[in-house]
């Protein structure tokens, strides 16, 4: 079926794949991948939220469908999900808006 | 909310829910027969192993009506287990040396004769282990010493609890019940239920609630543990990690939310041989509220009786014969051997 975006939810599943050309590389990324996750200094739920948050700054409709599903089953709640949400929006917003120190710079060295 | 029985719903007909579950499997090859994901893992067909539990739903009459209840339990469900039939379980027991009886529902306090029951099953000397559903304790004040009752009988206590946050819980079980059930908790926590040393065990049981299914139970116990403990002073001893299964009403939630065919596929994907291997049913006999015999609860709501060859009521209860039996299987089943397993007792493998 023809899709209307460039996105289909059903290639997540193939994320696999991506080691089909590369397969040294890709089983090292995942390799990698899996080690990131599992529980270390930071528990499983709080690494999911903090992928949650992350998806969205990179605004990637994959990892935000994949990492809202693995922090609900890693037993966090709606509150705790949106708060990951905000977190990545108050860096984002801060990035943009840190910047106008140097646009307020700026156009104090050209204005009178 | 009604149970699917009371409306008159068609999923309150199991013969109804096999069609969906084979439907799905006639879908397309995503959805393979469990049989032949068991034949792959060498379990076809699937024997029992040492009976090791004897598990008793004496009712479908519950205080609560959960979105996700397997059993379609509710205040307007009238089935419960007779005193006669209890005293045939309690015959059959009698003739072995099954260590432990689960007592399940419903809300098994519920049945009137419950109390008699658990007092003459601590009497033949078996650990005993009710699943209660926590606000029952505090529903009538006739239930208020239940604690207590349960502590004389050293019965381990199973408590449902979906999240440690009341929007997650009451979404699943019902407006109210985060609060009522951590009520509940402190009223056992106080006469030594999951205080350490206590010899007392309360146990959680962690079921999703919605389309996915359980992380890993070490970790949600362990976020269980501090939450419930920082926020509510409140102790247990084990978090059960538990996949909901795609029947009554769990199944109802799911094609409602368009969610059936990918959890099917979530589920089947997450086919774990090793949690397979150690299911439930296999050390389990399931007891119905009628006497009627099944392999485990699931079966039971399926109506899906033993294997014809074994008996099929507890009047003729017979250990060997039965474990001469092959399981009943069906794609419902998947929903025990995905991910890190799934059974009354938590996570298998």
């Amino acid at each position: 079926m023809e899709k209307s975006t460039y996105y289909n939810p059903a290639d997540l599943a193939k994320f696999g794949n991506v080691a089909d050309w590369q397969p040294e590389m890709g089983r090292k990324f995942f390799d990698y991948y899996g080690e990131v996750f599992k529980e270390g200094a930071l528990s499983e739920r709080e690494k999911a939220l903090i992928a949650l948050a992350v998806a969205h700054a990179v605004q990637c409709p994959y990892c935000i469908d994949a990492y809202t599903s693995d922090s609900l089953q890693k037993g966090a709640d709606e509150a705790q999900m949106m708060e990951a949400v905000h977190v990545a929006v108050a860096i984002k917003g801060g990035a943009a808006l840190v910047h106008s120190v140097q646009m307020m710079n700026k156009a104090k060295e050209l204005s009178m | 909310m009604k149970s699917l029985h009371a409306q008159h719903h068609a999923l309150a007909d199991s013969s109804y829910q096999l069609t969906v579950l084979s439907e799905a499997e006639a879908a397309g090859a995503r959805l393979p027969a469990f049989a032949h994901k068991l034949r792959e893992s060498g379990l076809l067909p699937l024997r029992p192993t040492e009976l090791a539990v004897m598990q008793v739903n004496v009712g479908k009459m519950c205080n609560q009506t959960c979105r996700h209840c397997h059993v379609d339990a509710g205040p307007d469900r009238t089935e419960i287990m007779t005193r006669a039939t209890m005293q045939l379980c309690l015959d059959a027991l009698a003739q072995t040396t099954i260590p432990v009886v689960d007592l399940t529902g419903g809300a098994p306090e519920m049945n009137p004769d419950f109390r008699w029951f658990v007092e003459q099953i601590s009497a033949l000397g078996r650990q005993i282990i009710v699943r209660c559903n926590l606000t029952i304790i505090v529903a009538n004040p006739k239930y208020y010493n239940l604690p207590e009752f349960f502590a004389r009988h050293g019965v381990r206590v199973v408590s449902s609890l979906p999240h440690f946050s009341a929007g997650r819980t009451d979404a699943q079980r019902g407006e109210g019940v985060f609060a009522r059930s951590i009520r509940a908790l402190r009223m056992l926590n106080a006469v030594g239920y999951g205080v350490e040393g206590s010899g007392l065990l309360l146990d959680l049981v962690f079921n999703p609630a919605g389309a996915f299914l359980p992380g890993s139970q070490a970790g949600l116990e362990r976020e269980f543990k501090q939450r419930l403990l920082r926020e509510h002073e409140v102790v247990f001893n084990n978090l059960l990690a538990i996949t909901n299964l795609p029947i009554s009403r769990f199944m109802e939630y799911l094609l409602e939310s368009g969610n059936y065919e990918s959890y099917m596929q979530k589920l089947v994907a997450a086919y774990n041989p090793v949690a397979a291997a150690n299911v439930m049913c296999r050390s389990t006999l399931s007891i119905g509220w009628d006497g009627q015999l099944y392999d485990c609860d699931f079966n039971q709501q399926l109506d899906l009786n033993v294997a014809q060859n074994a008996p099929q009521h507890i009047r003729s209860f017979d250990a060997a014969a039965l474990q001469e039996r092959a399981i009943v299987i069906n794609q419902h089943c998947y929903g025990c051997t995905a991910g890190a397993g799934s059974s009354c007792g938590g996570a298998t493998a």
